[in-house]
């Protein structure tokens, strides 16, 4: 079973997230800003991430530059899933090692085809 | 009495209309469908319900109105790269495949049938402008049509919402093909120039859409009666020269129908033109 961790500071969206990915067998984790994703994924480090930009202590993106320092760190496939939806937004989270983007809000089937197109299924 | 069974009469002249024109058919069960995606139309003309709708259809020589009530009744969902894995099927095989074959005339031409709103015409025009080096000094053709105005003026514009545009493309496509108009995707005028959109009826024979290499049908014929269906397959298959490929969608087939297609052995999910022995691939 491959490992997601789940990064949103919001709750419900972790709750949703959650509950899309369970159905489609991964097994989930969350965090809920870019610090304790760090930490966790200096302890484990999972297959996927699903990553939201704007949350308190450490933002998704600066999440993102320093996991793909660490050792491991090149390994997960990051998908962005965040309202941020601009083009420079889009680029800066490519150049930064995203593997994919999900503008909010999205179904199902986006994210399982996004999920695809990360090479993360 | 209630509402809906006071509306069938009308739901069922209207889904008899809808299947006259276009081969689609709605079972009974789904009618109330139709009174849903009639509302906008009927708010637009003041006409207070369905029974008032049809007696306007009947009395009033309106080809316009005919069309939008036929337009708004067909369902028009597509989404780019749609079954993701057909996709790739037609880039690493059965185009190479059939490039290798038009090696000499460096021509090729496909149509996409039921094209919808362009999604599906405009993957593969992406597919070609990402390998553009392969085909620099060949001749592509991408023909898109479909049945409903609607849905064609929307492919010419080329214009997705955020919905639509992150179904099914990766990002990288997004950005390198699309360029953002407010929270809307457009795509870029080299791409959007190598797909030829125009309506066609596939139920009507028409001697210009013809010698195809390959023609996707996809998630159109799966609407149809059977004998819409015999229809559509038979028209499909004139269009392709002989040895050409078809592909349907993901849930539709020829088996059972008795066709000019044979099951590809070398594509899963394709249908080849039988080359030979059929009595209307004779040539003059
Ligand atoms: C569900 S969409 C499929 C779009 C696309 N091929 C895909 O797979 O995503 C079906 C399309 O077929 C069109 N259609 C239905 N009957 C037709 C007919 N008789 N001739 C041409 N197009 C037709 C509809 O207007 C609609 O756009």
């Amino acid at each position: 079973m491959k490992k997601c961790l789940v990064v949103d500071d919001s709750k419900v969206i972790r709750k949703v997230a959650r509950h899309i990915l369970e159905a489609l067998e991964y097994d989930v984790d969350e965090a809920a800003d870019g610090e304790q994703a760090l930490h966790y994924c200096q302890e484990t480090m999972p297959d996927v991430v699903l990553l939201d930009w704007n949350m308190p202590v450490m933002s998704g993106i600066d999440f993102l530059r320093a996991l793909r320092t660490i050792e491991g760190g090149q390994g997960p496939r990051v998908i962005f899933c965040t309202t941020e939806n601009g083009r420079s937004h889009i680029e800066a989270a490519i150049e930064a090692g995203a593997n994919e983007y999900v503008m909010k809000p999205f179904d199902r089937e986006t994210l399982e085809t996004k999920l695809q197109l990360a090479g993360a299924e | 009495m209630n509402e809906e069974s006071l509306s069938a009469p009308a739901s069922k002249i209207l889904a008899g209309l809808l299947e006259a024109r276009t081969g689609q058919v709605i079972s009974a069960n789904r009618f109330w469908r139709i009174e849903t995606a009639l509302k906008p139309i009927m708010r637009e003309y003041d006409i207070p319900d369905l029974d008032a709708l049809v007696a306007v259809l009947l009395s009033v020589e309106s080809d316009d109105l005919q069309r939008e009530v036929i337009d708004a009744m067909l369902n028009n969902e597509s989404s780019f790269f749609r079954d993701t894995m057909m996709f790739s099927l037609l880039q690493k095989q059965v185009i190479p495949h059939i490039a290798k074959e038009r090696a000499s005339s460096k021509k090729l031409r496909i149509w996409s049938s039921g094209c919808s709103t362009g999604q599906e015409p405009y993957s593969l025009a992406m597919m070609f402008a990402e390998e553009s080096f392969k085909w620099k000094d060949w001749d592509i053709e991408i023909v898109a049509t479909d049945i409903s105005q609607d849905a064609l003026n929307y492919a010419r514009k080329g214009v997705y919402s955020q919905f639509e545009i992150q179904r099914g493309l990766s990002v990288e496509r997004m950005l390198r093909y699309f360029k953002q108009v407010g929270s809307t995707w457009s795509i870029k005028d080299d791409v959007r120039s190598m797909v030829r959109f125009r309506q066609d009826n596939l139920l009507r024979s028409s001697s210009d859409l013809r010698n195809f290499d390959l023609v996707l049908c996809r998630n159109v014929v799966m609407y149809f009666s059977p004998e819409a269906r015999h229809q559509a397959y038979h028209r499909l298959a004139q269009a392709l020269h002989p040895g050409g490929f078809m592909m349907l969608g993901a849930a539709e087939t020829v088996i059972g129908y008795d066709t000019e297609f044979s099951v590809s052995k070398d594509f899963r999910g394709c249908y080849e033109r039988r080359p030979a022995g059929e009595p209307l691939a004779i040539r003059a």
